[in-house]
């Protein structure tokens, strides 16, 4: 599956100096067009820039950009849930102010309705087995 | 008590595939319907299941011995950066479900994430994957070895053994925080101002709720744990039987509690998953079911008993539990909190939960299948766990400070 998000890169200092956004294009074969730029040698620079590949190639160059100590923050950013690591307990019901999750039958099986999702973060870290995840 | 059945009878029903078997949802229907004298002489079992955060859990394995020998014991040693402990003979290790990285950061960064501990490590080693092991040590005559770097794996350690000294409580807290900022507590986040309750049991499916004078279950009791077959080794830690109880001798808060043990090479990690608690620490929640063999009319009234006749006791967790108050807000039931709100003081307050009735139920079912299919026998406990007369109670740390 293809992605195109646009994305606010933040280097700090320390990291203005590396060739980071050509790595993105020669390790992890992303497409990227620059809206705005402004990077001064003697301050932090930032990048705001439409990405363009593959899910899992573009998933590893956030990750690798990350890594870099560059600060990422999205403009459409997804929330998705591992199925197979929620384990349905339900910490999550009364944690999200956007009230995507719900229980509707005896089994108490959690839905997550991704619509809903405004992808504040907050059940990131608070779901206990980590089923949740920030797609940038 | 009047006995109705043996346990070696309801064996033999099950061998010649006649056994009854429901789960311990299943069965409060039957019994509304079908009356306690009659349900108990129908059914032979009654399957019940649990899985959430269990933190007093971990294994111990044998690696196996390296060439020239080297003692483990007394050195240090670590999987997945995660220490073990090494207080055991040379190549014998403990790993608990709480034990982390040295170099996790814990609360400095509060709240501290604790993405990965000894849960986490369990379950990726049941999971069949390659787990780093790094030790050392400082070497004898007979272990002159100092330094070790491999990999393990499940199928290649001597005995690898789930060994958890309490789970499957018997009832637990309702946690609520009326403080005035959000809190990051081992019954997860709590919002401020009552802003949420979170509990943490499978109520009607919870196996010591379902024997809550401990009639049928006991040391040596084979349970479905982690996916695989262990035993109920002894009472667990805390083990507290005298708290009050409901008329039909359902306790009222935490009582009972299990120490279990089972060969991991069998088990399952969907049912042994690391678990991260915000701002607290690292965990494993687990899969636990027990069947009850439905001996006798008693044991069948307690089998049957409903979320709504089980109740919980709300507790402060940002004041009075901290400083081991002992206050409550009051009791709810099961069935209350399952409805997804409850009222404290006036106040509707939504309701989380940490134990997952989903996979609980499926746990029940597995058991009931097991049963059915000849794969699982019952057994006659041991020994018998301390009831609620047995004068057994947990007592706080009587502390005697020690002068400089
Ligand atoms: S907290 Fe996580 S594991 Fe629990 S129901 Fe929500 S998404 Fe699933
Ligand atoms: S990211 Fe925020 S809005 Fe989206 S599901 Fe999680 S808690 Fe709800």
């Amino acid at each position: 599956m293809a992605v195109s998000k646009r994305i606010v890169l933040h280097f700090p200092k320390r990291v203005t100096d590396r060739p980071l956004i050509y790595h993105l294009v020669k390790d992890y074969d992303l497409e990227f067009n620059i809206l705005k730029a402004s990077v001064n040698p003697d301050q932090e620079g930032l990048l705001v820039i439409e990405l363009t590949g593959m899910r899992e190639e573009y998933d590893r160059g956030i990750k690798f950009l990350i890594d870099a100590g560059v600060q990422i923050q999205s403009l459409s950013q997804d929330v998705t849930r591992n199925e197979e690591r929620c384990t349905n307990c339900g910490n999550c019901l009364t944690l999200c102010p956007s009230h995507c999750f719900e229980v509707t039958d005896a089994s108490r099986k959690v839905q997550f309705h991704t619509e809903k999702c405004v992808a504040c973060g907050i059940c990131i870290k608070a779901c206990p087995p980590r089923a949740m995840e920030v797609h940038f | 008590m009047k006995f109705m059945k043996t346990i070696a009878e309801i064996n033999e029903k099950i061998k010649l595939g006649k056994a009854v078997i429901v789960t311990g949802e299943e069965v409060i229907d039957i019994v509304r319907e079908k009356g306690v004298k009659r349900a108990a002489q129908e059914i032979d079992v009654v399957t019940t299941g649990t899985f959430g955060p269990m933190c007093s859990s971990g294994m111990y394995f044998n690696l196996g011995h390296t060439k020239p020998r080297m003692k483990l014991g007394g050195g240090r040693t670590t999987l997945n950066d995660v220490p073990a402990y090494t207080g055991l003979a040379a190549v014998d290790l403990f790993l608990g479900a709480t034990a982390m990285p040295d170099d996790d950061p814990r609360n400095r960064n509060y709240p501290g994430e604790f993405n990965y501990g000894g849960g986490h490590v369990i379950e990726e080693l049941v999971a069949g994957k390659d787990i780093r092991v790094e030790s050392t040590a400082y070497g004898t005559d007979c272990y002159p070895r100092k330094k070790l770097s491999t990999y393990i794996n499940i199928k290649d350690l001597n005995e690898c053994v789930l060994f958890n000294i309490r789970n499957s409580y018997q009832n637990y807290n309702v946690a609520i925080n009326a403080s005035d900022k959000t809190i990051y507590t081992y019954m997860g986040v709590l919002k401020p101002r009552i802003g949420n309750a979170n509990f943490c049991s499978a109520g009607q499916l919870s196996p010591l709720l379902k024997d809550p004078l401990y009639r049928t279950i006991g040391i040596g009791t084979k349970i479905f744990l982690g996916g695989g077959i262990g035993y109920v080794a002894w009472p667990g830690t805390q083990f507290n039987p005298g708290v009050p109880r409901t008329d039909k001798g359902v306790p009222r808060s935490g009582a009972g509690t299990l120490a279990v043990i089972g060969d991991l090479k069998q088990m399952n990690s969907r049912w042994l998953v690391g678990t991260s608690m915000l701002g607290y620490g690292t965990t494993m929640s687990i899969g636990i079911g027990i069947p009850i063999p439905i001996l006798s009319e008693e044991v069948m009234i307690n089998a049957a008993v409903p979320d709504a006749e089980m109740f919980a006791t709300i507790i402060d967790y940002s004041d009075d539990y901290p400083n081991m108050k002992p206050v409550n807000y009051g009791e709810v039931s099961y069935a209350a909190l399952k409805s997804g709100k409850i009222t404290i003081k006036g106040k509707e307050v939504p309701t989380g939960s940490l134990s997952s009735y989903s996979r609980a139920q499926e746990i029940a079912g597995t058991l009931k299948e097991w049963i059915k299919a000849g794969k699982f026998e019952l057994t006659q406990p041991v020994a018998s766990l301390p009831g609620p007369d047995s004068g057994v109670k947990f007592r706080p740390l009587n502390e005697r400070p020690i002068e400089a």
